[in-house]
C-alpha cells in the first residue's frame, strides 16, 4: 500500500511500487490531465508537481511519491484562477493542447521560484517541455504577462 | 454540393433537441463526452442509413435559443472547431456566446473531412455560409408570418429578428419551433451578407476549447475510456513487410497485470492503412501491457525490405536524379541540348522525417452485435469507418468513429492504421480494447515524409540570370502505399512547388525520377513542398550570391510581371482546386515578397560573421507566403534564431489570430526539419526511437519572435496549416548561408557534422 496526496486528497493504493506515478494518476485516478509524450523524461508531458518540484512522472515510480504531496494539472487551479492559466487564455497559447498541462506546470515552479524571470530564466526552464505544434512563442509572452499580473497584485 | 434538409419533425431527434426544436440537416451527433461510461448506441446509426441525401452540414436551435453548430472537421489544434462553425455563425446573425459546438462523428454525409491538406475552410466556407444563411431566412420567414408582414420588411441583428416599421423583435428561440415548419428555401433565394457585412469572418474569435485546454479537461484520444476496456500495446514486426515466425510469450504472461497475448496478421500489400501485424500484448494497463513488450521473444521473418539501408538509397537517389527521367513541365526549347556555358549545378538532399505528434498514437474500439464503436483521434473518420469496416468484413455504416480532440496530427493521424488495429483486437478479445503506441512505435512505424534527391541545374546569362533551368526530383511516392508499383512521383504531389515553378525564363524543364520505397511513405505538413521549396529557394538565392545580386530582387527578376500561370498541356492539380477559382497568379507571390521586404525592413539588413538574414517565397495549398529569417551562430555552432518575419496572402481569412498561430508554428516545426530532422534505416530497420534520437525543436532553440503580417483579400479563402512550413525551411537555410557562407544542401544540419 502506498499512501500520498494527490492535489489535496489522500490516496491509498494497491500498487507495484515500480509502476510510474504518470500511469497511476491517469489510469488508477483517473486524472488524465497529465499525459503521456515519450516515457523517457525527454518531453516534459507528464510533469507533475512532488512537494512543489517539478518531477517527470513517466520516469519516477510511484513509491517516490509515497508520504508526499502531489499536484496534477486538476490541481494547479480549481477555476483557471492561477496566474499562468490566466495568461494561457490572454496569449491564446495552446494549439493542440497536449503538450500544455505539462508547460503549465513547468512554469508554475518557474514562476514560483524567479517571480519577473528573464527570456534566459524561461528557456532554462521550459527546455524540458517539448511543444510540437510550435506554440514556444506564445509560452514565452505568457510567463511575462503571469509574472507582471502576479508583481502587479493582481492574483496569488 | 450541399443539399439543406428540414429534419425537425423528424421523431429520432426529438430525444436530442425538445420538442418543437429547429434544427437543420440530419442528425444530433454526441458532444465528446468527458469520460466514457459505456460505449455509444449505435441506434442512431441506422437512422444515418436512411437519410439518404448529400453531404450536409449542420445547424441546430433550441426554443431557449442555444444555437448548436456542428464541427464536423477534426481539431488538432488549428482551432477549425471555431473558425468553422465560426462562419455559419455570421451568416446566421447568431450571438456567439450561444453557440454550441457539437463534434460531428465519422459520416459521409458530411462531405469530406479529412481534415489534411490545409483545406477545412476553403473547401467548406461556402457551405457553411449556406447553412446559415439557410437557418436565418427561415427564422426571418417565421417572423414575418407570426407578424403578418412581407418578409422583405424583416431583418435580423444578433440572435432576433426585427420588424423595423413595428418595432417588433422576436428572438430566434422564441420562432424555432414555428420555422421547423417551413419548407426549406432553395439556395437561389438565400442572400449572402457582403463582406462589409460580416460580424465574426476576418475578425475571428477565441478557440472554444481553450478553458479545456488549460485545464487538461480537454478529452485526447490518450484520455478514452470504456466500461470494461483492455490496454493493448503490440510489437510491430521492425522491418516494413516483415512477419511474426515465433513468439515465445512465457515472461509475457509473468509480468503482473499481463493478461494474454495476441497476434496480428501481417498486411496483404499494398499496405495502405492496414494493421502492420505482430504481437500484442493484452493487459490490465498501459503500463503493465509495455512491461510485457519488454519480455516478448519473437523471431521475424524481414521479408526484402531488410536490405534497406538508408545511406546506401541516398546514393542511389542520387544517381538516378543526375539520368533524365520523365518529364513532367517543358517551357521554350527545353528539348535542345542544355548550354554549356556559365552553368550551375546543386544537389540537394531532404531525408525520411517522421511526424512524432505530441500525442502518440492510440485508439479505442468495441466491437459488438456485428458493429463497432470506436473513439480515435483521427483526422480522417471516414478512412476509419473504411479501414475498420474491410478488417472486421462488416459494413462501414456499421463502424461508428467518435473523433476526439488529436495531441497533433501533422498527417500521421489521417492513416487509421493504429484504429484498425483496436477494432481487430477488440474483435477477437470480445471486450473493448485501447491500443496504446510507444513514442517508440510512433517514430519506428511512421508513414515518413519522403526522402528526397533533387537535382538543380541552371545556365546563366551575364547578369547571372537563367537562360535554361532543368530541376529533376526522385523520391518514393506516398502512392506507393496503395500500389507497391509506383516508383514515379504523383501528379498531386509533383505539383507541390515542383511543377509550378513560378520563374518567367525562356527554356524549363522539369523531371522526376523512380525510387521504389522500403516503409510506408505518407504525407507530412507540407508534404512535398518541404523538399521541392527548399531545393528551388535555396538554389535561387546560390544563383543570386553568385550573381552579387539581392536575393530578393533576383527572385522578383526570375518571377517576372504579374501573370497567372499558364499549364495549359501540363497535369497540375493545384491541390484539388478549380484552377478558375484559385488560379496561379504571380502578382499574389511578388505581393507578399515585397510585403516582407519591406516589414522586415530588409534593404537596411546586413549580414556579417555568425549573423545572417535569408529569404523565401512559395505557394502551397493555395496561399503565397515569404518569409525572411535572421540567424546568429555562435563560434562554438550554436544556432539561435532571433527573428522571423513571415507575409502570407491566403485570400480571406476568417480567424486572423489562428493563422498567426499557425505560422508561429510552422516556424519551429520547420526548425526541427532543419536542424536535427531525419529518419534513417539499417537492414531494413529504423535507427531512431524516441525524442532523444530523433530531436524536435525545443524552446531555446526556436525562433524567438515571428511576425506575421497578413494580406488583406477578398480572394476566396485558401489553406494556413501548412503553407508557412517550407519557405521557412528554405529562408532558414538561407539564413546560415548569410551567415557562415556554408551551403546547407544535405538536411538536416545534424547530419552534415557542421553544426552542433
Ligand atoms: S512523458 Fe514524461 S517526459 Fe515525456
Ligand atoms: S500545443 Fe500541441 S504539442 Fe504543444
Amino acid at each position: 500500500m502506498i499512501g500520498f496526496s494527490v492535489n489535496g486528497k489522500r490516496v491509498d493504493l494497491e500498487v507495484d511500487p515500480s509502476t510510474p506515478l504518470l500511469w497511476v494518476i491517469r489510469e488508477q485516478l483517473g486524472l488524465t490531465g497529465t499525459k503521456y509524450g515519450c516515457g523517457v523524461a525527454q518531453c516534459g508531458a507528464c510533469t507533475v508537481h512532488i512537494n512543489g518540484e517539478a518531477v517527470r512522472s513517466c520516469v519516477a515510480p510511484v513509491s517516490r511519491a509515497a508520504g508526499t504531496s502531489v499536484t496534477t494539472i486538476e490541481g494547479l487551479s480549481p477555476d483557471l484562477s492561477h496566474p499562468l492559466q490566466r495568461a494561457w487564455l490572454e496569449e491564446d497559447v495552446p494549439q493542440c493542447g497536449y503538450c500544455q498541462s505539462g508547460q503549465l506546470m513547468s512554469a508554475a515552479v518557474l514562476l514560483r521560484e524567479k517571480p519577473a524571470p528573464s527570456d534566459e530564466d524561461i528557456d532554462e526552464a521550459m527546455t524540458g517541455n517539448i511543444c510540437r505544434c510550435g506554440t514556444y512563442p506564445r509560452i514565452r509572452k505568457a510567463i511575462h504577462r503571469a509574472a507582471e499580473m502576479v508583481a502587479k497584485g493582481g492574483a496569488r | 454540393m450541399t443539399q439543406i434538409e428540414n429534419v425537425s419533425r423528424r421523431k429520432f431527434l426529438q430525444g436530442a433537441f425538445g420538442a418543437g426544436a429547429f434544427v437543420l440537416a440530419v442528425r444530433h451527433a454526441r458532444f465528446i463526452p468527458s469520460i466514457l461510461a459505456q460505449g455509444a448506441p449505435l441506434d442512431w446509426q441506422s437512422e444515418a442509413d436512411r437519410a439518404a441525401f448529400h453531404p450536409n452540414l449542420f445547424v441546430g436551435i433550441q426554443p431557449d435559443g442555444t444555437v448548436y453548430i456542428i464541427a464536423h472537421r477534426s481539431e488538432m489544434g488549428t482551432v477549425i472547431r471555431t473558425s468553422l462553425p465560426l462562419v455559419l455563425a455570421d451568416e446566421l446573425d447568431a450571438d456567439w456566446k450561444r453557440v454550441k459546438i457539437d463534434q460531428g462523428i465519422g459520416d459521409k454525409r458530411y462531405g469530406d473531412q479529412n481534415t489534411d491538406g490545409s483545406q477545412s475552410v476553403r473547401r467548406f466556407f461556402t457551405t457553411m455560409r449556406e447553412c446559415g444563411a439557410t437557418a436565418r431566412l427561415m427564422l426571418l420567414q417565421a417572423a414575418a408570418a407570426r407578424w403578418n408582414v412581407p418578409a422583405a420588411e424583416c431583418s435580423t441583428e444578433l440572435h432576433v429578428v426585427v420588424h423595423k416599421a413595428s418595432g417588433r423583435r422576436l428572438a430566434y428561440g422564441d420562432l424555432a419551433a414555428d420555422a421547423s415548419h417551413l419548407p426549406v428555401p432553395k439556395k437561389e433565394d438565400l442572400q449572402l451578407k457582403k463582406p462589409a457585412d460580416w460580424r465574426y469572418i476576418g475578425k475571428g474569435a477565441k478557440s472554444v476549447d481553450l478553458e479545456n485546454l488549460c485545464t487538461g479537461k480537454a478529452v485526447f484520444g490518450m484520455d478514452a475510456r470504456m466500461e470494461g476496456m483492455v490496454y493493448a500495446s503490440i510489437e510491430h514486426p521492425p522491418v516494413f513487410g516483415g512477419k511474426v515466425k515465433t513468439v515465445d510469450d512465457q515472461e509475457t504472461l509473468k509480468v503482473a497485470g499481463v493478461r494474454q497475448t495476441v497476434s496480428i496478421d501481417p498486411f496483404k500489400p499494398p499496405a495502405a492503412f492496414q494493421p502492420l501485424g505482430g504481437v500484442a500484448v493484452i493487459a490490465d494497463n498501459t503500463w503493465a501491457a509495455f512491461q510485457g513488450r519488454k519480455k516478448l521473444k519473437i523471431t521475424w521473418d524481414n521479408g526484402p525490405n531488410e536490405t534497406y539501408d538508408s545511406a546506401e538509397y541516398k546514393k542511389e537517389l542520387r544517381e538516378t536524379s543526375h539520368k533524365p527521367g520523365k518529364v513532367i513541365r517543358s517551357v521554350g526549347d527545353s528539348d535542345k541540348t542544355f548550354p554549356t556555358e556559365n552553368v550551375v549545378e546543386a544537389d540537394y538532399y531532404v531525408p525520411l522525417l517522421a511526424h512524432t505528434p505530441m500525442e502518440p498514437l492510440v485508439a479505442l474500439a468495441e466491437f459488438k452485435d456485428g458493429k463497432v464503436t470506436a473513439w480515435a483521434p483521427t483526422q480522417n473518420p471516414q478512412a476509419v469507418q473504411a479501414i475498420v469496416s474491410s478488417q472486421l468484413g462488416i459494413a462501414k455504416e456499421d463502424v461508428v468513429c467518435h473523433v476526439t480532440f488529436l495531441g497533433g496530427g501533422f498527417g500521421r493521424k489521417s492513416k487509421p492504421d493504429y484504429v484498425a488495429e483496436a477494432a481487430v483486437l477488440s474483435k477477437k478479445l470480445g471486450r473493448p480494447v485501447k491500443v496504446v503506441w510507444k513514442r517508440e512505435d510512433d517514430v519506428q512505424f511512421d508513414y515518413y515524409n519522403a526522402v528526397a534527391a533533387m537535382y538543380m541545374k541552371a545556365a546563366v546569362d551575364e547578369k547571372g540570370k537563367p537562360t535554361a533551368w532543368l530541376q529533376r526530383s526522385v523520391f518514393p511516392p506516398i502512392s506507393s502505399i496503395f500500389d507497391v508499383t509506383q516508383v514515379y512521383g504523383d501528379p498531386p504531389h509533383l505539383a507541390q512547388g515542383w511543377t509550378d515553378l513560378p520563374y518567367d525564363l525562356p527554356s524549363i524543364r522539369i523531371e522526376n525520377g523512380p525510387a521504389q520505397a522500403h516503409v510506408r511513405i505518407g504525407w507530412l505538413r507540407s508534404v512535398a513542398n518541404i523538399y521541392h521549396g527548399f531545393a528551388v529557394q535555396c538554389f535561387t538565392d546560390e544563383l543570386a550570391h553568385r550573381a552579387h545580386r539581392d536575393p530578393v530582387e533576383y527572385q522578383l527578376d526570375l518571377i517576372g510581371p504579374p501573370r497567372t500561370l499558364d499549364f495549359t498541356g501540363v497535369t497540375y492539380p493545384n491541390y484539388g482546386a478549380d484552377y478558375k477559382t484559385y488560379p496561379w497568379e504571380t502578382g499574389r507571390l511578388r505581393g507578399v515578397i515585397e510585403s516582407v521586404a519591406e516589414k522586415s525592413g530588409w534593404a537596411k539588413k546586413k549580414n556579417g560573421k555568425g549573423h545572417g538574414f535569408g529569404f523565401a517565397a512559395h505557394r502551397s495549398f493555395l496561399t503565397y507566403v515569404a518569409t525572411v529569417v535572421e540567424v546568429e551562430i555562435s563560434d562554438d555552432g550554436t544556432i539561435r534564431i532571433p527573428r522571423v518575419d513571415t507575409a502570407v496572402d491566403a485570400g480571406i481569412v476568417v480567424n486572423p489570430e489562428a493563422l498567426r498561430a499557425q505560422f508561429e508554428g510552422a516556424a519551429v516545426f520547420g526548425t526541427s526539419i532543419v536542424r536535427t530532422g531525419e529518419i534513417t534505416a539499417k537492414n531494413g530497420i529504423i535507427q531512431q526511437s524516441n525524442f532523444n534520437d530523433y530531436p524536435v525543436a525545443r524552446i531555446h532553440e526556436a525562433p524567438a519572435h515571428t511576425n506575421v503580417y497578413i494580406t488583406e483579400s477578398s480572394a476566396p479563402p485558401a489553406g494556413v496549416g501548412e503553407p508557412g512550413v517550407p519557405p521557412f525551411v528554405a529562408a532558414f537555410c538561407n539564413a546560415i548561408f548569410a551567415a557562415t557562407g556554408k551551403r546547407v544542401r544535405d538536411l538536416p544540419l545534424s547530419s552534415n557534422g557542421n553544426f552542433d
